[in-house]
């Protein structure tokens, strides 16, 4: 059986089971519009693989193989979705389609630019939830940066904002910087680096510049440029 | 921050003035770190303060008499990296790749070890006999923070000392430890990077062996990594297709990271950093120490508070005017007094050329001298003083937001109260902005701050005879007019403008050597080109109007004066006087009409246009040719031009205006 079936078998499973509990024969015949019997054939063939735990007439549920694949492909389905109508403004209605084809070819190379150049999208145009990669990193300003250091996944989906935005003794994380590139060498040669713990002491008044503190320094940084410094804020609980 | 200049000593090139030396030593560090305090302790007062060759960046080089060697010490500029960002940095890291120094010490701020280490890993790369003075470890100790330097020492494979130079702690076991790295030029041990860096690193040193440079071949190799532009041009020039190579090898790390490959570098050395930070700083957890804000914290919230900091701007800045002026009149005054007991004082113009000529280079001594010491001179160091302590970063922040208006950013408010003082001192600070442009913007409007030679006029013309609120409303009318000129300028010059990134660092008490070396640097410019530009400009203008030369010149400029701006005719030629130095204006005024008593011989208006027309019509020779010296012949032409057209337009409108209201 083909990689790609095989993907797109896991993949409806995946969504029917997440709304009915299980993936009943006819359901998946019915999404894939092929013959219950085929489905049948095919759901044998996947249980003998580990990817799916079958029982004739209650139907599929997958198993974490099966979950691992089946994740991977929604990631990429939505992220090309979001590339696409965001990158290349197709219309919403031709995304799914078009990255029902295109979620089985690219590699996970690909789909980790994507993710960065889309600065990590929490949601697809349609409004679904974009999973988190599995990779070891602590953020997505660590992405492939930090390598495979066993690091405990911590949920991405944190809001990331501009350092403006922070409340005075407020912290957070550095998760990227944009401007020039002169200004963004300074601020980084300042210690102002991705992945860097720094909090706004004070904010003059009239859009003047911002105080950041930074490794036990201050610097007064121009609004405009502090605007471009992306922070992603402690969770709730955090100190 | 300004240099010499025209100072002919000191402007030799790479050679220097202090010759016969056995070994060659620099410091290099961040800024604020207390490094020219290190300096002076090391050079007491053998110093000499110029430019680097061709460049418009102080070099400061002094002497240090150690066990019978004489070793020369260059204070290099401080700066936070190696990445081409400014002129001080290229000059730096020249200085330590190509003159091969004997020792090179890196002062670092025992505060923030991060940042200081993050240069000094910087500096490790350029591989010079290196070592580290740990500065101001008592501030450190004050915030918790102690540094176990046999362990640093060991880490880094480089000795380590610690000082706190304010008090001259520390300094002698420095002296030794360099004597040391004189003799042996230990080369330091390499830090290395993370294995997708170093494997790329390891691949252009290989390629590097088919090109020849003066610098490390490791350092070289990470500069073309970073894709350094100076250092791509020169083996660009050997051999395109290494640098070819090194692109896409750089390409393959920004790939990973998706940042540009020098922000990756400077993550890179930060996580470096902070490691070796880790290992051998002690912080005391929070809750066992004092646990009440800092001075520096408590002082912040008045002077960066939305209202009280204003004030507190004004206040000093105001009051830093105002005691000059009431104090330096009278100083001034009776130093006019004393002076002319020697010579006549007002403008001699008829008799014996020699006579001329002997009065014109004296009244420009004394004019130099009444002006320099009371009014500059104290000016100049209660600034340096309000510099050193931390506050001026502190005006900075707050007049930022204003500042953007004329295209400047805050650091801008230092040229132009320096300005206040002498132009010429005020031109030469405009080096502290990043970009051309910034720098020519800031030069420019410094020329039209009066200075203190122009408050003399406006003072003796219209404070004297008309009011004093007209005065002040004179001042009031400049600081508008730089407003919206700086306006037009900044859309009209093209170059790009960059905002302001600025440390902030802490108060502290100011270091009585720092503060006269600041206020003897800037003053000294007054003495090398005001001084002389006074003393010859004021002997031959004399000569020149004696001979009757300059009569024409009245009825040339008669059109202008007596039509357009109400004056009388003979405004044309003492407007001439006043290129040479502004409060001639007024001197050679009393000189023709036989009177001090102005009211006498022009109206309010006709005083208040004159003083306003001397005040912007063009800087005087002195700050022209400083200009010229920063900027080139072109620019400082043009300026001149464009404020000689503005205050032709401005005066012929405020004479017409005020005919009407007065």
């Amino acid at each position: 059986m083909a990689q790609e079936q095989v993907e797109e078998y896991l993949e409806t499973i995946y969504d029917l089971e997440s709304r009915d509990g299980s993936a009943k024969t006819t359901a998946i015949a019915k999404c894939l519009k092929i013959a219950p019997a085929s489905v049948t054939e095919v759901l044998k063939s996947l249980s003998d693989k580990g990817f799916v735990q079958y029982e004739p007439y209650r139907g599929a549920t997958l198993t974490e193989e099966g979950k691992k694949i089946a994740g991977t492909i929604k990631r990429k389905h939505r992220l090309l979705e979001v590339f696409l109508t965001d990158v290349l403004k197709l219309n919403r209605e031709k995304v799914h389609d078009e990255a029902c084809r295109m979620e089985h070819t690219i590699s996970e190379e690909t789909e980790d630019a994507l993710c960065r150049m889309l600065d990590a999208p929490a949601h697809c145009p349609h409004g679904s939830p974009i999973s988190p990669c599995n990779k070891g990193v602590g953020s997505c300003a660590e992405c492939d940066g930090a390598g495979n250091t066993g690091m405990p996944l911590v949920i991405r989906d944190k809001k990331i904002i501009p350092i403006t935005d922070l409340r005075p003794e407020q912290k957070g994380r550095i998760a990227f910087i944009r401007g020039d590139c002169k200004v963004v060498q300074r601020l980084s040669d300042l210690g102002l680096t991705l992945g860097t713990n720094v909090s706004v002491l004070k904010k003059a008044p009239m859009g003047g510049p911002v105080e950041i503190s930074v490794r036990r320094t201050k610097l007064a940084v121009d609004h405009a440029i502090a605007e471009n410094i992306f922070i992603e804020p402690p969770l709730l609980g955090e100190p | 921050m300004s240099g010499c200049g025209e100072c002919k000593g000191c402007s030799t090139g790479g050679e220097s003035k202090i010759r016969n030396v056995d070994y060659t030593i620099a410091l290099a560090g961040n800024a604020n770190v207390g490094k020219s305090v290190i300096f002076n302790q090391l050079t007491g007062v053998d110093q000499i303060i110029g430019n680097w060759p061709g460049k418009t960046v102080e070099r400061a080089e002094g002497l240090l008499l150690h066990k019978g060697k004489r070793i020369r010490v260059i204070d290099l500029p401080g700066i936070y990296s190696f990445s081409t960002y400014s002129m001080e940095e290229l000059v730096s890291r020249d200085f330590i790749a190509l003159e091969h120094p004997d020792a090179v010490i890196n002062v670092i701020d025992a505060s923030a070890l991060e940042r200081n280490l993050f240069f000094t890993i910087q500096l490790l790369e350029l591989a010079p006999p290196l070592m580290i003075a740990v500065n101001q470890v008592d501030l450190a100790e004050k915030k918790g923070i102690t540094i176990d330097t046999q362990k640093f020492s060991a880490l880094l494979g480089v000795p380590v000392v610690q000082t706190v130079a304010i008090r001259g702690k520390g300094i002698p076991v420095l002296t030794d430890a360099i004597t040391g790295l004189m003799q042996d030029h230990p080369v330091p041990p390499v830090l290395h990077y993370g294995k997708e860096i170093e494997e790329r690193i390891g691949k252009i040193i290989a390629l590097l062996e088919t090109v020849t440079t003066q610098y490390p071949v490791r350092w070289t190799a990470i500069k073309l990594l970073e894709r350094d532009p100076a250092i791509v041009q020169l083996i660009n020039a050997q051999d395109p297709v290494v640098v070819e190579k090194a692109g896409l090898l750089a390409g393959e790390i920004e790939s990973i990271h998706g940042e540009p490959v020098c922000v990756v570098m400077s993550a890179e050395r930060y996580q470096i950093a902070d490691r070796i930070a880790a290992e051998v700083m002690t912080m005391r957890p929070p809750g066992e120490g004092p646990l009440k804000k800092s001075l520096t914290d408590r002082l912040d919230e008045v002077a960066l508070h939305p209202v009280l900091g204003y004030l507190g701007v004004i206040a000093v800045i105001g009051g830093l005017l105002v005691w000059t002026f009431l104090i330096g009149a009278q100083v001034s005054g009776f130093l006019q007094a004393f002076l002319s007991h020697f010579e006549q004082y007002e403008p001699v113009v008829s008799g014996p050329i020699m006579d001329i000529l002997w009065n014109g280079a004296f009244t420009g001594f004394v004019a130099g001298v009444t002006l320099v010491i009371p009014y500059v001179l104290p000016f100049y160091l209660l600034l340096a003083i309000l510099e050193d302590s931390g506050y001026l970063t502190r005006i900075s922040v707050m007049l930022d937001r204003g500042m953007h208006k004329l295209g400047l950013h805050g650091k801008a408010i230092i040229p132009l109260i320096l300005g206040y003082g002498c132009n010429v001192p005020a031109i030469y600070s405009c080096r502290i902005m990043e970009t051309p442009k910034q720098k020519t913007l800031a030069a420019f409007l410094v020329t039209l701050v009066p200075c203190t030679a122009r408050t003399v006029v406006i003072l003796g013309l219209v404070a004297a005879f008309v009011n004093i609120w007209w005065a002040l409303a004179l001042y009031a009318f400049d600081i508008l007019l730089i407003i919206v000129v700086g306006r037009i300028a900044f859309k009209a010059v093209p170059g790009e403008s960059v905002g302001l990134i600025m440390e902030m660092a802490d108060y502290h008490v100011p270091s009585v050597s720092v503060v006269l070396k600041q206020t003897w640097t800037r003053t000294k410019s007054l003495i090398w080109i005001v001084f002389p530009a006074y003393i010859i400009g004021s002997a031959i203008i004399q000569a020149f109007y004696a001979a009757g030369l300059l009569t024409p010149v009245n009825n040339l400029l008669s059109p202008v004066t007596v039509l357009w701006l109400g004056l009388p005719a003979v405004i044309g030629i003492t407007l001439i006087f006043g290129i040479v130095r502004k409060e001639l204006t007024i001197l050679t005024l009393a000189v023709i009409f036989h009177t001090t008593n102005f009211a006498s011989i022009m109206s309010p208006v006709q005083l208040i246009v004159l003083a306003l027309v001397s005040m912007l019509y063009i800087p005087c020779i002195s700050v022209i040719l400083v200009l010229a010296s920063e900027f080139g012949w072109k620019k400082a032409l043009s300026i001149s031009a464009t404020e000689i057209i503005m205050a032709i337009g401005i005066g012929g409108i405020a004479f017409r205006v005020l005919s009407l209201a007065m």
